[in-house]
């Protein structure tokens, strides 16, 4: 492993300042001479791979402020701080009961033990599993710009169908992302350049022909909190996640939805994707296929071909278009059917 | 270049630095090995490590506690469970460095002084949930963070809560058997 100083900052305004004096506003976090590390699941794992080679490592866990570790709830919503772990939020009685979509993503995702580990910012900022981007032996333009995408022939079976670019083609691995795209979720940044909200729709970017830059947060942000707002029928709300095994493993295809529904009638159907997109997906054309319309397995059938219709396979994961779909419909009417 | 080396390691140390409160904390450098004190099975112990040292490492190489064992090194297998703080967290995705002033317990560490089992031991033991024992370790102390969690409560809860421990003599009915058991016998106790 590449060798790296190891600092532990007590404040924000710390950890930014010596993140501004070792990187420069043009390195994405991710390419950064110094990066935050909180869990260490995802930036631990790459590191010993020689995928991430920081010079600098910022341990986020000794930040004072106690929001960073608290969940809030309020008639505005929630608010995650940053450093609360996985296992903690998929766990909070008021985070099962107002938005059973989150609380299910998060107990979907990982095993007990990386639950443990693993933040809240540090999840929804994980990078993809892609394996030509876990293995350096290998063209990657999300590794090494320019290089090359050894997964556009190669073994795509997990790849994205959605999102993708003629550069990179890797998938968003995450769950809690999806239920936070679908719920309209706010992520709070502080910077050298200042405090700023950023919806988490403008979070991750779609690969295009730059794929290693994977968030508009500059090197030296940090997350500090997600705030999801207040929406009282998200109690009608589930993440479907379908993988190769039953648990511990990554979604093949996954549905975060969220219903509001007027009987079996639609007002508001909220959907976001996983496992078959680039980037957290929300499937703004599957929602408004649904919109006034009575959910059953038809309508829900016309918002799942909607949900696919830019859908572009590869050679091995042309499965994924109808496994989403079949996903999809199940997901809606399983929403639909809950009691609430 | 931008990001060498050597640029970080000469890098002047910024005031707010979290140690600078700390005489004897001089400004962090390249290869300049950490002195992390950790408390491991009630023991405390102060270490001098190069940063990139896994918990898992510094526990197997640096201390001599070879029960947790190594198997993927990648948070994959869950071999390498131990208890941080109480909690079950995978020390190969940790760094030594990060878990400075925790409470770690090992395998090593469950047995009490006068050499009684813990009960999750026993339950393994009682209902032959291991082969080659490997994992056994790592299976023991999920399982004990798995009880504590309160993610003990059916057969399916079990199996979804153990899944970051993988068995390749496959002994799963075993272990769910064993858990089964240790959980009444901790709730009792």
């Amino acid at each position: 492993m590449h060798p790296f100083v190891y600092e532990q900052p007590t404040d924000i305004s710390a950890a930014v300042a010596i993140a501004s004096r070792f990187t420069t506003n043009d390195d994405q976090p991710t390419r950064a001479n110094a990066q935050f590390i909180a869990g260490g699941t995802n930036l631990a794992d790459y590191m010993k791979l020689g995928v991430a080679e920081p010079n600098r490592l910022l341990d986020l866990n000794r930040l004072a402020d106690p929001g960073l570790r608290q969940i809030r709830v309020t008639d505005n919503g929630i608010r995650f701080g940053a450093l609360v772990r996985m296992g903690e939020a998929a766990d909070h009685a008021e985070v099962k009961r107002r938005y059973p979509v989150i609380a299910d993503s998060l107990r979907l995702a990982a095993s007990g033990q990386i639950r443990n580990m693993a933040s809240l910012a540090g999840n929804i900022l994980q990078r993809t599993r892609c394996e030509y981007f876990r293995e350096t032996s290998w063209h990657c333009n999300k590794r090494v710009p320019g290089s090359g995408c050894a997964a556009m022939e190669g073994f795509n079976r997990q790849h994205a169908v959605l999102g993708a670019s003629d550069a990179c083609i890797a998938t968003y691995h995450g769950d809690f992302a999806q239920a936070l795209i679908a719920l309209d979720a706010v992520v709070h940044a502080e910077g050298s350049r200042g405090s700023r909200k950023l919806p988490f729709a403008k979070l991750h970017r779609q690969p295009g022909d730059t794929p290693y830059i994977e968030t508009d947060l500059a090197a030296d942000e940090i997350v500090s909190a997600i705030e999801v707002p207040a929406i009282p029928w998200a109690r009608r709300s589930l993440y479907l996640k379908i993988r190769d095994r039953e648990s511990y493993a990554f979604a093949l295809a996954s549905a975060a939805i969220a219903l509001d529904l007027d009987g079996d009638n639609v007002r508001e159907a909220r959907i976001a994707l996983g496992g078959v997109a680039t980037v957290p997906w929300r499937a703004r054309a599957a929602e408004e296929a649904l919109q006034s319309k009575k959910l059953d397995e038809a309508s829900a059938g016309v918002a799942a071909d909607a949900a696919f219709a830019e859908a572009q396979p590869r050679q091995h994961n042309a499965f994924k278009i109808e496994l989403g779909k079949r996903t999809l419909v199940r997901a809606l009417l399983e929403a639909r059917d809950m009691e609430v | 270049m931008a990001g060498s080396v050597s640029a970080a390691a000469t890098a002047p140390l910024l005031a707010s630095h979290a140690r600078a409160e700390a005489p004897s904390a001089a400004q962090p450098k390249l290869r300049q090995p950490a002195v992390t004190s950790l408390r491991i099975n009630r023991q405390a112990y102060e270490l001098s490590l190069d940063t990139r040292t896994s918990l898992l490492d510094a526990l197997r190489d640096h201390v001599g506690l070879t029960g947790t064992k190594k198997g993927c090194d990648h948070g994959q297998c869950g071999a390498c469970t131990v208890l941080v703080d109480g909690k079950r967290v995978l020390s190969c995705l940790s760094f030594a460095v990060m878990n400075d002033g925790k409470d770690i317990t090992t395998v090593e560490g469950l047995a009490s002084s006068d050499g009684k089992l813990h009960p999750m031991q026993q339950a393994f033991i009682d209902h032959d949930a291991f082969q080659c024992g490997y994992c056994t370790p790592g299976q023991i102390l999920s399982a004990i963070g798995c009880v504590n969690e309160g993610h003990a409560e059916s057969e399916d809860d079990i199996r979804e809560y153990m899944s970051g421990n993988i068995c390749r003599c496959a002994a799963y009915p075993n272990i769910v058997a064993a858990v089964l058991q240790a959980r009444d016998q901790m709730k009792g106790a």
